[in-house]
């Protein structure tokens, strides 16, 4: 019994430093941006999301390219690109979806320019690849307090804006009706989506970070039946794909090719999705009954033809 | 700049660029921008794989797009086609950077097939990405109506017994085709830049369908040859120059079109009563709910 | 009767647990303008879809000409659906979404010719939509973008038109505007229009035949025997009061305290089914 379980879990994990690390800021990266991703997922906004992440990749690469810690260039970048998809209207639903698109084309070329030049100028192998998907195991402990600062901040302008936020989520024409500032609170919205998103590029890389925004919310929304409970779940589904992910990932390096280590982003990416299939498994009677009642109340078909679909 | 090597460059961006062009126009009516960008990363994770195997690197680009493809297709009908579409992103990216992991240049493959590697393109590759950008856009051509029906107007289309869900699903699935023979050459990243921009760009000049696709082409085509250019002068990655370049012309298109709407109409006779702009085109009922028929904004519990 | 273009028997559709309609029975002849009223929710859409093919019957059975309706799709009917929610900038025009109509459904793409041209500038005129042919779809108001789909339906040369509540988000002018645009091409081109609507009086100038849908039930008939308070008490399955107030007719639920008064509507005596010869 010892050794099966000394088999899933390995000698040394949790005596080594890096791994501890790794789970302390895994745990407040996955808490943050299942509660912002709640907020996401309801705003229909998954699209926007990860766009923001995408950009964030630029903010990266940059950041490699002046020698700036990654954190620093995420947050930078996505703070700017929430700005200027505001400006841009990503919030409106209509035609956001090209606009969202155009933006993350060129901060992606931005990306690709500056990762170039980094390659160029820099002897750090890798880089690309850490920027894009993540650095679990090496997050230097200098970071640490800011990414667990942030991280705090975003969840507690969340906690305080939490019944607003939800309002102008779930309608923001009935917001605006109450004298909400809906503009207002979209921004701090978009703050707080930037930070998750970088918090999460940190950990499990740019391109994936929309994993642990979209996933465990989603998931926690189809289960949940209020949305104060949905972030709740998303945060604890969040957390308990990290750690496993941290887990699989540190096992890995015994298995083949030995002593390499499949990275820990893939585990938790695996994981989250297997989550959200799962849900589905749980009632899909209820989801056929739901989605037949829901066509055949169908008074008003409507779709949304050269805009986007709801994201 | 026109040497040897450099011509198959020439040959294959303009390949990809009509591709892109076509494909992008249906991306955007549609309002499928973002499986526009997930798909191409399904390529990448096939790419990837791929090479580990040794195999060709065709199957494992085609194999992993598609399946992308219809994962898409397959999760968006049961729940909500943005989050279906997130996660497969994500899913397919993650198997990728698996795949990538596990060879030693991992750093150089990531970004090659990320941001593409359009120099010293071999003329093996050349025949494979023309065949399939021909037999797409063929395939795109010969769907064109009921396609074009089932984008615009879906709620008809069924009527019309134009199965929009076929639809979707075959334009998904060329779409994930004709994607992944161009991932290697523009990377994947990049290749949704150029679907997108110039069929935003070329919606905001004119009204017609068939006019829209000609320019949504030249458009692409015009941005992969200024950024040939420039790239091969200034040594920087051409995917830079496809995404600023796309941007800038949509962003200019809309940025012109919003301002000459402000006077009258073409095509109408002026009416007495004028009324402004952003308020015709809304309704009567302010924003209208956006929605895929049969799908609700909201998670359904 | 064998003329009838469209005749339902007793048709039922039951969803997911639930009955949607129970014992529809009616007939459409050929160039007859019907409206089809009822409160939202009471099964309108979903017997427009059970015509077009869309959804299938649990009971009863869907005569077109005389043939059962099998498979969806088919010339015969063209549709018109409440609204398109579609984006301002989508590059097509008016008259792309009228050409469309001709072969939208076929493969392959359009050759521009003149024949096509003339077909779309003629349907185009038979909706009163000339003027604003070359405009985006997107940018058209309401109104606008209604007769531009009836003329998309029009011009593939239906025997039957139907219309899922073109009414709901228009201004008076322009209900009018539509109601009279149908009905002068139902006695002109002798197509049969039905059209659902949750408020019967923008139609009642031009027609005097409906089918009353309610809780799943419908009673059809002349608008004098069928919208009186027992039939449509009996349909509801609960007291409602029918009011003449101004030449316009109103449905108002009644008396909550009342007994529900669980009546068949053929108890009551009333025609169910349209019989015009």
């Amino acid at each position: 019994m010892g050794h099966f379980f000394s088999y899933i879990v390995e000698p040394g994990l949790l005596s080594s430093g890096p791994v501890r690390t790794a789970l302390l800021v895994g745990t407040v990266v996955a808490v943050t941006s299942g509660v912002v991703g709640v907020l996401t997922v309801i705003r229909g906004q998954s699209f926007a999301g990860h766009s923001l992440a995408d950009v964030a990749t630029t903010g990266g690469a940059g950041a490699f390219l002046v020698g700036l810690n990654q954190f620093w260039g995420f947050l930078i970048a996505g703070v700017a690109g929430a700005a200027i998809m505001e400006l841009i209207g990503v919030q409106r639903r209509r035609g956001r979806d090209v606009a969202t698109g155009v933006v993350l084309g060129a901060g992606l070329g931005a990306a690709a320019l500056f990762l170039y030049l980094g390659t160029q100028t820099s002897s750090t192998t890798g880089a690309s690849f850490t920027i894009l998907f993540g650095s679990m195991f090496v997050i230097s402990p200098d970071t640490v307090p800011a990414l667990i600062a942030s991280g705090v901040l975003a969840l507690v302008v969340v906690a305080l804006l939490s019944r607003v936020l939800l309002l102008t989520s779930l309608s923001p024409e009935l917001a605006a009706a109450r004298g909400v500032p809906v503009r207002a609170v979209g921004i701090a919205y978009l703050a707080a989506l930037a930070v998750a998103v970088s918090l999460s590029a940190v950990v499990i890389g740019a391109v994936l970070s929309t994993a642990l925004l979209i996933g465990p919310a989603a998931t926690s929304l189809r289960v949940a039946k209020r949305p104060s409970m949905a972030m709740l779940a998303a945060a604890l589904i969040g957390t308990a794909a990290t750690w496993l992910g941290i887990l699989l990932a540190y096992d890995s390096y015994y298995w083949p090719p030995r002593g390499h280590g499949w990275p820990v982003s893939f585990f938790v990416v695996v994981l989250v999705v297997v989550g959200y299939l799962l849900s589905y498994v749980r009632r899909p009677g209820r989801d056929r009954r739901a989605q037949v009642a829901a066509r055949a109340q169908e008074e008003a078909p409507t779709r949304e033809a050269g805009a986007c679909s709801p994201a | 700049m026109f040497s040897g090597l450099m011509l198959n460059t020439w040959i294959a961006a303009t390949i990809v660029a009509v591709i892109a062009g076509v494909m992008g126009f249906f991306a955007v009516l549609r309002g499928q921008s973002f499986a526009a960008h997930a798909i191409p990363n399904g390529a990448f994770a096939g790419a990837a794989g791929a090479g580990l195997l040794g195999l060709n690197v065709i199957w494992g680009l085609a194999v992993f797009a598609v399946g992308g493809a219809l994962g898409i297709g397959a999760l968006g009908r049961r729940g909500r086609q943005d989050v279906a579409t997130a996660l497969m992103l994500v899913l397919m990216l993650g198997t990728g950077a698996l795949f990538v992991s596990f060879s030693t240049e991992y750093a150089e493959v990531t970004y090659s097939l990320l941001f593409g590697e359009v120099y010293g393109v071999g003329s093996n590759v050349l025949l494979p990405i023309a065949g399939l950008g021909a037999a797409s856009v063929l395939v795109i051509a010969v769907m064109f109506r009921p396609l074009l029906l089932a984008s615009a107007l879906p709620e008809i289309a069924d009527a019309r017994g134009v199965s929009t869900r076929r639809m979707e699903l075959c334009f998904l699935i060329v779409m994930a085709l004709a994607t992944s023979m161009t991932v290697p050459v523009v990377g994947a990243l990049l290749m949704f830049a150029l679907m997108i921009g110039p069929a935003a760009a070329a919606r905001s000049f004119t009204k017609q369908p068939g006019h829209a696709i000609a320019l949504s082409v030249g458009i692409a085509l015009a941005t992969v040859w200024i950024g040939i250019a420039v790239s091969y002068h200034t040594n920087w990655p051409l995917g830079f120059f496809v995404g600023v370049i796309a941007a800038a012309s949509s962003s200019s298109a809309r940025a012109g079109r919003r301002s000459a709407a402000t006077g009258p109409r073409p095509g109408r006779r002026p009416r007495s009563v004028p009324r402004s702009y952003p308020e015709r085109a809304r309704g009567y009922s302010g924003e209208p709910p956006l929605v895929r028929s049969g799908q609700s904004p909201f998670p359904s519990h | 009767m064998t003329s009838d273009l469209l005749r339902l028997e007793n048709v039922g559709v039951r969803l997911g647990g639930r009955q949607i309609l129970s014992g529809v029975s009616f007939t459409v002849a050929p160039g007859q303008f019907t409206g089809l009223i009822g409160p939202n929710g009471a099964g309108k859409t979903t017997l427009l879809r059970v015509i077009l093919g869309l959804t299938p019957t649990t009971e009863g059975r869907v005569l077109l000409n005389g043939s059962p309706r099998t498979r969806r799709g088919g010339g015969l009917i063209g549709y018109v659906p409440q609204k398109l929610a579609i984006d301002q900038d989508v590059p097509l025009r008016a008259r792309d979404v009228v050409a469309l109509g001709i072969d939208g459904h076929k493969l392959g793409f359009p050759l521009p010719s003149a024949k096509r041209k003339n077909q779309v500038n003629e349907a185009l005129r038979a909706v009163g939509a000339e003027s604003y042919a070359d405009a985006r779809i997107g940018e058209l108001s309401g109104g606008e973008q209604q007769r531009v789909l009836i003329a998309h339906a029009l011009i593939g040369k239906p025997n039957l038109l139907l219309l899922d509540e073109p009414l709901a988000n228009l201004d008076l002018k322009s209900e009018q505007g539509i109601v009279s645009v149908l009905a002068r091409l139902a006695r002109e081109q002798q197509i049969a229009v039905l059209i659902s609507a949750h408020d019967m009086n923008p139609l009642m100038r031009e027609t005097d035949t409906v089918v009353y849908v309610a809780a799943g039930r419908a009673a059809a008939g002349r608008t004098g025997e069928v919208i009186r308070t027992e039939v449509l008490s009996a349909l509801y399955g609960s007291h409602v009061e029918v009011l003449h107030v101004h030449g316009r007719i109103l449905v108002i639920a009644g008396d909550e305290q009342q007994e529900p008064q669980a009546h068949h509507p053929s108890d009551t005596g009333v025609v169910v089914g349209l019989d015009r010869n």
